[in-house]
């Protein structure tokens, strides 16, 4: 069992609002949120509509595991087509919504069409409504959260929003909950605003129960906490430094793309890294980091929970960003940070509150403004389409000047907000677009790790980590060492990273378990929750069906294996410094291997006997 | 020698495993809102508070309980509820100070800590050690204690 | 040394066991004037109900219970007392004697001055007894009405509504339970009670009762409007009862004036309960509460005096919690706030929910809930350890709902927390 079996769909456009029993058959191939999901939105929905029409679909969806006692089980996923990249997009989130929703009743939460009048959805157990919500509209995350819990006079409402990014139409818009996490990529935000819906508030005091084997259940749980918490990442890097650990470790490796991957490697990269966190600032005699927080049920507990120097030009006479919030992950470091050539922590933590403020993606963000920077030093960009602002490399103003007009959808702030490919477009100079299908990179240079190009040129989603963490392995070495800068053998990792998420994303768990889980912890437990045989192996073929039926959507959708490639100067343009140094990412090298590997063919499509294996 | 729950907040990340843990021993499901302890956020300061019944000397909920529903386990020293007796009437709710026992609107009796018997599940599922279940003499809790009643009137017998 | 203790309720029980514990030797004597053992009124809603059966409403469960604490039970009414001779008239026993004295009688339903009050089909209830004709004449169909809105009113509601009567409310105050909610409160339960099926007239009186046909009976209101009743409950108010004191030389106002040590104008004389006008914690004055909370605490606190264990009375503060159809309330101290007094208040009437909570500078005294059960009593804890809340004043403005943290924050002084929150 574990799941509740329960769908709720609610139909923005006529305002209905109906429950229905969860498709089991589709939970038994699928597992649930990421891969049931998807399978929904394949069903009910066209692949070549438009993301931000009330055609498109926006589900939200926990796993069998999400509110049980497994480690990290508390997340929620939101599935959706993507107006960023036109790919299907399913972005993962922790904080506290996930198990509200799960405690509610739900699986599922299917939402349809477009209100005509903006509305939060309620939802407090069996019972579910829209209510008004055009005094929230033009508001930030953080204000309509604060009324709406103001509204419902209890502090444990969980709420899932979209900032004022979304309603003008940011398309890295994020859903934030719990204040700062969120389901971060692709722009699944803007899509909530397009349905004229600002947030989507529960309560849930119903309890996860239906625990398939309690006994075993319990064991497995206790042995997967235990390898979480004897392991050096899990149990010691991550609660210390989060995932900010990796800073010092990915610039010394020479992949830590730098002012728009121009560099792999960035000189001040230690001033905004883990470790400079937890230095006593001399100005106000605190550190950046508070404390290190969990996401619910997690016993890794990597969240860091920081402030900025009051002082600081960036939140001087600003009260509102005085106080404690969700700090610096090494993604929103890396991007508002070396990817913008910026080393003032308290500038970039101050861009990663607005952030949070306005929900919208820090990675998108802060690679869209490297770009604008490039255009701004390149001369595509002056200061005539800035309003005067300098967009250089390296400066903190500008950084968040250009966060500030982005979040709030002001002015040039509607320009970077639509991304760094329609930017770059927009200018000229699409070549300096760092993105795979639209999306923008993540915090790692694929010269200095061949691997994670292949898992960026192939992700289902656009440039992405969370879709195949080949630099686990790469660098980290997990579950294996392989050497970063070799391509053989590479195609088959990245399957395997790949198939294996897709198994984390549907199950309520969070993907940072797995620097130390490998699905041989995971299964146990899914099995022992679920009725049925969850065997690792039968969890890997699940995993290899979902991420075949994301490919199928985006070929339906119209992304081929065409846009399975990098950016020209990855490609072509070596790194200039580092263990890198002359390398340029070899993708050629493994995706005809990728293909075969996947069965696929050579054009990068699902042959019949690989969709006929998997049940497709 | 008896034992009480010490809670160190300084140690707590606000996981909320000891919410299940303590709601799957009472109710048999994984339901944060029907915890014994609690998990009070203090988003701006960064910090996370555990906090459930220090099992009082003073005992409000016991006294002020009508139909003697709420009794003292000798062996563990916890102010436990009778759910047969208890007749849901509240009064306990309103009495202890501490705001630790709580009306359950589905099963219409109140429900608090009861130490679990003398083996308190949240503290073992704390995966920090903010909740330990140690000797009495060592918790820290008669200052916690001390502290939080030094205004109430002792006027208990 | 030989102690006796007039009334059986909360108060008396529990300062019976008090004084065993305290005074191990001594003789104790419980007087009460009801035939069934000890009970609770609290219960009586509930054995409306049938949630409980009769022997549910005991303040003790076990049928050996006082025998085993040798407290002596006798069952009689005490017509005089004669502090001269330190001694007790009984009705029906011969006269008893004591060291110290505990008046613990409670109260007793009043009766208004409305004319047909004395008709058959009247009922207060007040007792197990008036429970029983309840149950028994409040048949599926049959018309009642419910006079008053108070605090017993309100908790006998749900108990009529499942037994499917047809229920007409008569409140002469302007809301619902007015002595324990402001005006959002009360008319919030009122229009909770109104969802449910219950007719409820606010701002009416009865002007007279009159025979009907056969056993029902005609309430006359004063807009006019007249009802058929097959059952009225009254339910108007209590008052001490502290008639037989008349003559003892006992000073009495509402009910018996003590000072805070409980003990009244003559010293070897003590009263707690409903039957007690003890000191207000919020007010400093002495009054009648006629609450459950506070006849417990009386009840030690007497008995800590009579033992010889001298113990100040702080005062007690005025709460209540009231289940009214489902719908939870609660209020304490000083609820409607104070003059220049700050407050904060959250209200949203389509979701029955309302928190109010009232200062004196930054020091919380007095609340109000509606639709909350988490950690009410720490409203309590707010107002009776009259912490100083320091900024959490305006955090709780702001947002009241944070009354734990506000707490938390003050009191929690382990760990390095105690620095920062």
């Amino acid at each position: 069992m574990a799941w509740t079996r329960n769908v709720l769909r609610v139909n923005l456009t006529n305002g209905s609002i109906t429950t229905e029993p969860l498709n089991m058959q589709w939970a038994n191939d699928y597992l649930g949120q990421r891969g049931l999901a998807t399978k929904y939105l394949v069903e009910e929905t066209d692949p070549t509509c438009d993301a931000l029409s009330p055609d498109n679909k926006m589900i939200m969806t926990t796993g069998p595991l999400t509110g049980t006692m497994v480690s990290t089980a508390g997340r929620y996923s939101v599935v959706t087509k993507s107006p960023l990249t036109g790919c299907i997009a399913c972005s993962n989130s922790g904080g506290y919504f996930g198990n509200e929703m799960k405690n509610a009743g739900w699986d599922m939460v299917i939402l349809e069409g477009k209100s005509p009048k903006p509305v939060y959805l309620y939802i407090e157990n069996d019972k579910a409504e829209l209510l008004p919500a055009d005094d929230l509209w033009g508001k930030s995350a953080w204000e309509t959260d604060e009324q709406i819990h103001a509204k419902h006079q209890d502090p444990l409402v969980r709420i899932a929003v979209v900032g004022r990014a979304a309603e003008k139409g940011c398309l890295f818009s994020a859903i934030v909950n719990d204040l700062h996490r969120a389901a971060g990529r692709s722009g699944v935000g803007t899509v909530m605003a397009s349905k004229n819906l600002k947030a989507v508030a529960i309560r849930g005091t119903r309890g996860v129960g239906n625990i398939s084997d309690p006994t075993k259940f319990f064991k497995a749980s206790e042995d997967g906490k235990k390898v979480l918490a004897e392991n050096a990442v899990t149990g010691e890097g991550l609660p210390a430094l989060g995932t900010q650990v990796l800073m010092n470790v990915i610039n010394e490796v020479g992949a830590l793309p730098t002012r728009n991957h121009r560099e792999v490697q960035f000189e001040g990269a230690s001033k905004i890294s883990g470790e400079a966190m937890l230095e006593v600032r001399e100005s106000d005699g605190k550190a950046n980091l508070t404390t290190n927080g969990a996401c619910f049920g997690c016993t890794i507990a990597c969240q860091r929970i920081s402030t900025v120097d009051k002082d600081h030009f960036s939140v001087k006479d600003k009260p509102q960003y005085h106080g404690n919030s969700g700090g610096l992950e090494f993604e929103n470091a890396w991007s508002l940070g070396s990817d913008c050539g910026v080393d003032d922590l308290d500038a970039i933590t101050a861009a990663n509150f607005l952030c949070n403020e306005d929900a919208v993606d820090p990675i998108s963000l802060g690679a869209t403004i490297a770009a604008a920077m490039e255009l701004f030093e390149e001369g595509a960009i002056t200061v005539k389409d800035t309003g005067g602002m300098e967009l250089k490399f390296g400066s903190a103003e500008a950084l968040l000047w250009a966060t500030e007009v982005t979040v709030r959808g002001e002015g040039f702030g509607k320009e970077l907000g639509q991304g760094s490919k329609r930017l770059c477009e927009k200018y000229g100079r699409p070549e300096l677009s760092m993105t795979v299908k639209g999306q923008e990179f993540p915090a790692y240079d694929p010269r200095g790790i061949q691997g994670i190009g292949l898992a960026y040129a192939t992700s289902n989603r656009g440039a992405c980590h969370l879709r195949g963490y080949t630099v686990a392995s790469e660098i980290l070495g997990i579950p294996e060492k392989t050497d970063p800068l070799a391509t053989d053998g590479k195609a088959g990792l990245v399957k395997a990273f790949q198939d294996a998420t897709a198994v984390v994303d549907s199950a309520g768990i969070c993907a940072f378990t797995t620097f130390a889980w490998t699905l041989e912890d995971i299964a146990p437990q899914i099995d022992a929750a679920c009725e049925g045989d969850w065997s690792a192996e039968r969890c890997l073929v699940v995993g290899e069906r979902i991420w075949t039926m994301e490919r199928d959507y985006n070929l339906a959708a119209g992304i081929t294996g065409k846009d399975d490639t990098l950016p020209k100067r990855l490609l072509k343009d070596a790194a200039k410094t580092g263990p890198a140094e002359g390398r340029a990412n070899d993708l050629h090298k493994m995706l005809p291997e990728y293909y075969e590997v996947r069965g696929w063919t050579l054009d990068g499509v699902p042959t019949d006997e690989t969709r006929s294996r998997l049940g497709l | 020698m008896l034992r009480s729950l010490q809670i160190e907040p300084e140690k707590c990340t606000g996981c909320l495993q000891c919410e299940m843990a303590c709601s799957y021993q009472a109710e048999g499901v994984f339901n944060p809102s029907k915890s014994r302890i609690k998990i009070f956020t203090f988003h701006d300061e960064g910090r996370f508070v555990p906090y459930t019944c220090t099992q009082c000397t003073e005992a409000w909920c016991l006294h002020a309980c009508p139909v003697e529903a709420i009794v003292i386990n000798e062996a563990t020293g916890a102010k436990e509820v009778i759910d047969d007796i208890c007749v849901g009437c509240k009064v306990c709710t309103i009495a202890c100070p501490f705001g630790t026992v709580n009306y359950n609107q589905e099963t219409a009796v109140v429900q608090k800590c009861d130490l679990c018997g003398g083996d308190p599940e949240c503290a073992k599922a704390c995966p920090t050690q903010a909740i330990t279940y140690v000797d009495s003499d060592h918790s820290g809790l008669e200052r916690m204690r001390a502290h939080a009643a030094q205004n109430l009137p002792q006027d208990n017998a | 040394m030989k102690h006796v203790i007039v009334g059986a309720g909360p108060s008396g029980v529990i300062a019976a066991e008090t004084l065993r514990k305290v005074d191990p030797t001594s003789s104790i004597i419980l007087i009460g004037d009801e035939p069934e053992p000890p009970y609770s009124r609290m219960a009586l809603p509930y054995y409306l109900i049938d949630k409980i059966k009769e022997e549910g409403t005991y303040l003790r469960k076990s049928s050996s219970h006082f025998g085993n604490k040798d407290i002596d039970i006798i069952r009689d009414r005490v017509s005089t007392i004669d502090p001269k001779n330190k001694s007790l008239n009984l009705e029906h026993h011969d006269v008893i004697n004591y060291d110290k004295l505990l008046i613990a009688t409670g109260s007793h339903p009043i009766t208004p001055p409305i004319e047909g009050m004395d008709l058959p089909g009247i009922h207060s209830c007040w007792t197990l007894e008036d429970g029983r004709n309840i149950v028994n004449k409040a048949k599926p169909g049959s018309n009642v009405v419910l006079m008053g809105a108070g605090f017993i009113g309100c908790i006998i509601l749900e108990s009529l509504a499942l037994r499917k009567v047809n229920l007409t409310v008569i409140e002469m105050g302007d809301r619902m339970v007015p002595r324990m909610m402001d005006q959002t409160a009360g008319n919030m339960i009122k229009s909770w009670c109104q969802d449910k099926g219950v007719s409820v007239h606010t701002s009416t009186r009865v002007d007279a009762i009159e025979k009907g046909s056969g056993d029902s009976l005609k309430v006359k209101l004063d807009n006019g409007e007249v009802l058929d009743a097959d059952l009225v409950i009254s339910a108007t108010g209590v008052a001490a009862n502290i008639q037989f004191l008349d003559g003892s030389g006992l000073e009495t106002d509402e009910g018996v004036l003590v000072n805070d040590r409980l003990q009244s104008n003559i010293a070897d004389i003590y009263a707690a309960g409903d039957v007690c006008q003890g000191k207000d914690f919020s007010t400093g004055e002495y009054s009648v509460q006629a609450i459950q909370p506070t006849a417990a605490d009386h009840g030690r606190i007497a008995a800590m005096n009579m033992a010889g264990k001298d113990t100040v009375h702080q005062g007690c503060v005025n709460m209540n919690v009231l289940d009214t159809m489902g719908l939870i309330s609660s209020s304490y101290g000083l609820w409607m706030g104070i003059d220049g007094g700050e407050s904060a208040k959250l209200c949203d009437n389509d979701r029955y929910r309302y928190l109010s909570l009232s200062f004196e500078d930054d020091v919380m005294v007095g609340a109000q809930a509606v639709g909350l059960t988490q950690h009410v009593g720490v409203l309590r804890g707010l107002i009776q350890t009259k912490l100083n809340l320091g900024k959490w004043k305006d955090h709780l403005i702001k947002d009241p709902t944070r009354i734990m943290e506000a707490y938390l924050a003050n009191t929690q002084a382990i760990g390095h927390n105690a620095g920062v929150i």
